[in-house]
């Protein structure tokens, strides 16, 4: 008998099987190998291997482990801030069980050599799969393309120039074109630069009161609409990432009622917290794009539950202590996500915004079916990549205790209720409770 | 209260003390010997981030007349541009038991952040685009002077409101008194200050009709550069103050400015000279308010 192991009993969630019930699932070798609504053959594998591991999940949520298609690992170059080691632990501690990571690191990943590095470390050191992002332009400069053939030969699942919008609206629509080849997404950071430069937050009576320059919605809007057009244009893939005003939202809804090719993306601060978070010059509420307003929040919301935004990841941007203790200006952009997305997520269940089942959709089925890979799913014959849950449970955020190197968070203090407490991948299982 | 850090900040009966306080102390400047010794044995660090001779000089003369020890630390000869951090660099200013920290820096909420990290009294000597509480705290103390108060007034600010701090502290401090405030300007150079009872003019005519006192702003050059305006010539046309404007206003009305003055930009030269003009007064105020400030901060036994 080999490495076996049983989840009992617990409330199963797939969407990509249309599965919502109590079941058990049985994982050989770190695949999932038979599910059933009912199992009754715990007792008799019991007897086979005595090695065989029967996890409880009573009264818990048993759903794929969750696919986050937008973070940063900061490897190579920022390893101070994280590394692929701390970062994939992090997400796993956050029931992520794989990472699509940005190509912003130093060098940047914009060919294949800098592909080839991450992938070999995420294989030696990494916890969770890793599915690196390439550049779009060499040097994420927004001039030349990057040899996006290459790249996604070795590995690379989509394309973005992440943190820098493609200025140049030619290179975007070559992007757009020329990526069509490879059947890959581009990823766009929609930011008009000369509406946004210098800003530091949200533009409004807000930023004028802290005295603090601010990033109009227009320069999210602006762009939003450009890249439309172009996905439009060129029938390329476009996915419009960390959506977070109320402009963007109705602009991908129309798009998406036209039948443009495009998905979208937003993270868990743009539907939980406003720009009121800035005040008193809190540096870690420091974020590209800026944290919005009530009615922005509520729009990304209304986004998510009509099917606009079709998926949740993270932008887990982690930084150094010493770089968010600095004047607010000064200060780099970005929240440490993973070890509180899957809970701010699940608010969304407890608000009545989405069903458990629609936010695995989000969280899971929808971004691994954008990027193209087979995870997502508990489908038999996959990886075991599971994330348990348990929707009662408090907990309070301490970002001393976070995995990751970043302890960046808005949310420092905050009581959350719901969390991932078992995780399962690569073959291996986290008891969080322990 | 240990600290200035804004406007914003302050309750009424907090600037009201200020207020009463500068007042004795404008009598101890009105002596032959204008000084006294109520912060002996204090020390104050000027820590100017920016480029500043009118602040700088008037905090200076205060921390003087109070008998405050005084350090001043200025950028070119710093650690800054050795790399340090802000943090570090006050807490090494700290470190050397300083009473009192006056600040200018170029990033906004600075004042907040160091305040909450040292247990010195820290003074903000204007932050960014956020405020300047102590020149508002003087220009309030030089109306209610020649107007005997500030409830009810018609005060119009004229210029560069976006990236003007003092604008924004006088906004503070005027609506916390009940004035009636207006924002003249052109459109580029107006922010968003819902939540605050201020009627925004982009005439100016419009603007001074029937006013008790014009606040005028130093309009930056660089602004053209960015687009905010065409050129200093339309600007001036637009927005400056002059002889013909000025009849707009209330007769008795009186035209402020926080200086440097760019005369024959946003002022002309009659106007700024005129019997009207109480912009010598401010800087005279200048010392009295800073005074009182550090007074009523380091007043307070235990602070540091």
């Amino acid at each position: 008998m080999r490495n076996a192991m049983l989840i009992k009993n617990g409330h199963i969630i797939d969407p990509s099987q249309g599965i919502d019930g109590i079941g058990d699932i049985l994982i050989e070798d770190g695949k999932i190998v038979k599910m059933e609504q009912k199992s009754r053959r715990a007792e008799e594998q019991k007897k086979k291997s005595p090695d065989f591991r029967i996890i409880d999940a009573t009264g818990l949520y048993v759903i794929p482990g969750l696919v986050d298609m937008h973070v940063h690992l900061r490897e190579p170059g920022f390893e101070h801030k994280e590394t692929i080691k701390t970062g994939t632990l992090a997400a796993v501690k956050g029931g992520i069980t794989s990472v699509c990571c940005m190509p912003n690191t130093n060098p940047v990943n914009d060919n294949r050599t800098v592909t080839e590095f991450i992938l070999r470390k995420a294989y030696d050191e990494g916890s969770c799969n890793v599915y690196p992002i390439g550049a779009i332009t060499k040097g994420q400069k927004g001039e030349e393309l990057a040899e996006m053939g290459m790249m996604r030969e070795e590995g690379c699942v989509a394309f973005s120039d992440d943190g820098m919008p493609v200025v140049n609206g030619i290179l975007m629509r070559r992007a757009l074109e020329y990526s069509k080849t490879f059947n890959v997404p581009i990823i766009s950071h929609c930011e008009d630069i000369s509406l946004s430069e210098g800003g530091s937050m949200n533009e409004g009576a807000l930023s004028t009161q802290l005295g603090l320059r601010g990033i109009p919605s227009a320069s999210e809007d602006v762009m939003v609409a450009r890249d439309i057009i172009l996905a439009e244009l060129t029938g390329g893939r476009l996915h419009i990432a960390h959506v977070s005003t109320e402009g963007s939202v109705r602009l991908i809804r129309q798009a998406k009622e036209r039948g443009v090719n495009i998905t979208a993306e937003t993270c868990p601060h743009y539907f939980t917290i406003t720009e009121d978070a800035v005040k008193g010059y809190n540096t870690n509420a420091k974020v590209n794009p800026p944290l919005r307003t009530q009615k922005d929040v509520e729009a990304v919301r209304e986004g998510l539950k009509d099917g606009t935004i079709d998926i949740i990841a993270t932008d887990h941007a982690p930084h150094h202590r010493d770089e968010k203790l600095l004047e607010f200006d000064k200060a780099p952009s970005g929240i440490s996500g993973f070890e509180t997305a899957l809970s701010l997520s699940l608010m969304l269940v407890h608000d009545g915004v989405l069903t458990m089942s629609r936010l695995v959709e989000k969280t899971a089925l929808h971004p691994a079916r954008i990027v193209g890979i087979d995870k997502g799913t508990l489908k038999t014959g996959s990886d075991a990549d599971i994330a348990i849950t348990d929707m009662n449970k408090e907990f309070k955020v301490e970002p001393d205790k976070f995995i990751s190197k970043g302890k960046n968070t808005p949310f420092d203090g905050w009581k959350l209720k719901g969390m991932p407490i078992i995780t399962i991948c690569k073959g291996k299982i986290y008891d969080w409770r322990s | 209260m240990k600290d200035l850090v804004g406007i914003k900040e302050l309750g009424r009966d907090d600037i009201e003390r200020i207020l009463d306080t500068a007042a004795s102390f404008k009598d101890v400047l009105k002596r032959d010997i204008k000084k006294v010794p109520a912060l002996r044995g204090k020390t104050v660090v000027n820590l100017f981030f920016e480029p500043s001779t009118r602040t700088k000089t008037s905090f200076e003369l205060a921390e003087k007349r109070i008998s405050t020890d005084v350090l001043n630390f200025s950028v070119p000869t710093s650690s800054v541009v050795k790399g340090e951090s802000l943090l570090d660099t006050v807490r090494t200013i700290e470190a050397y038991g300083v009473d009192f920290i006056v600040i200018r820096h170029s990033s906004s909420g600075v004042p907040h952040f160091i305040a909450r990290n040292v247990k010195a009294s820290v003074i903000n000597a204007g932050d960014g685009i956020n405020e300047h509480p102590t020149q508002a705290l003087l220009d309030a103390f030089s109306i209610v002077e020649k107007k005997g108060g500030l409830s009810g007034l018609k005060v119009a600010i004229v210029g560069d409101i976006t990236h003007s701090r003092v604008a924004k502290s006088n906004v503070y401090l005027l609506s916390k008194f009940g004035a009636h405030i207006r924002l003249v300007g052109p459109p580029t150079l107006i922010p968003d200050m819902s939540g605050y009872d201020v009627e925004v003019f982009y005439n100016m005519e419009d603007g001074l009709k029937d006013v008790d006192v014009i606040m005028m702003l130093r309009i930056q050059m660089e602004r053209q550069v960015k687009g905010f305006f065409p050129s200093t010539e339309e600007y001036s046309k637009n927005w400056g103050l002059d002889e013909q404007r000025l009849k707009l206003a209330d007769k008795n009305a009186i035209v402020m400015h926080p200086g440097p003055m760019n005369r024959g930009i946003e002022i002309s030269s009659d106007v700024a000279d005129s019997a009207q003009s109480i912009i010598l007064d401010q800087v005279t105020n200048g010392i009295a308010v800073r005074m009182a400030v550090m007074y009523l901060l380091g007043g307070a036994k235990g602070n540091a």
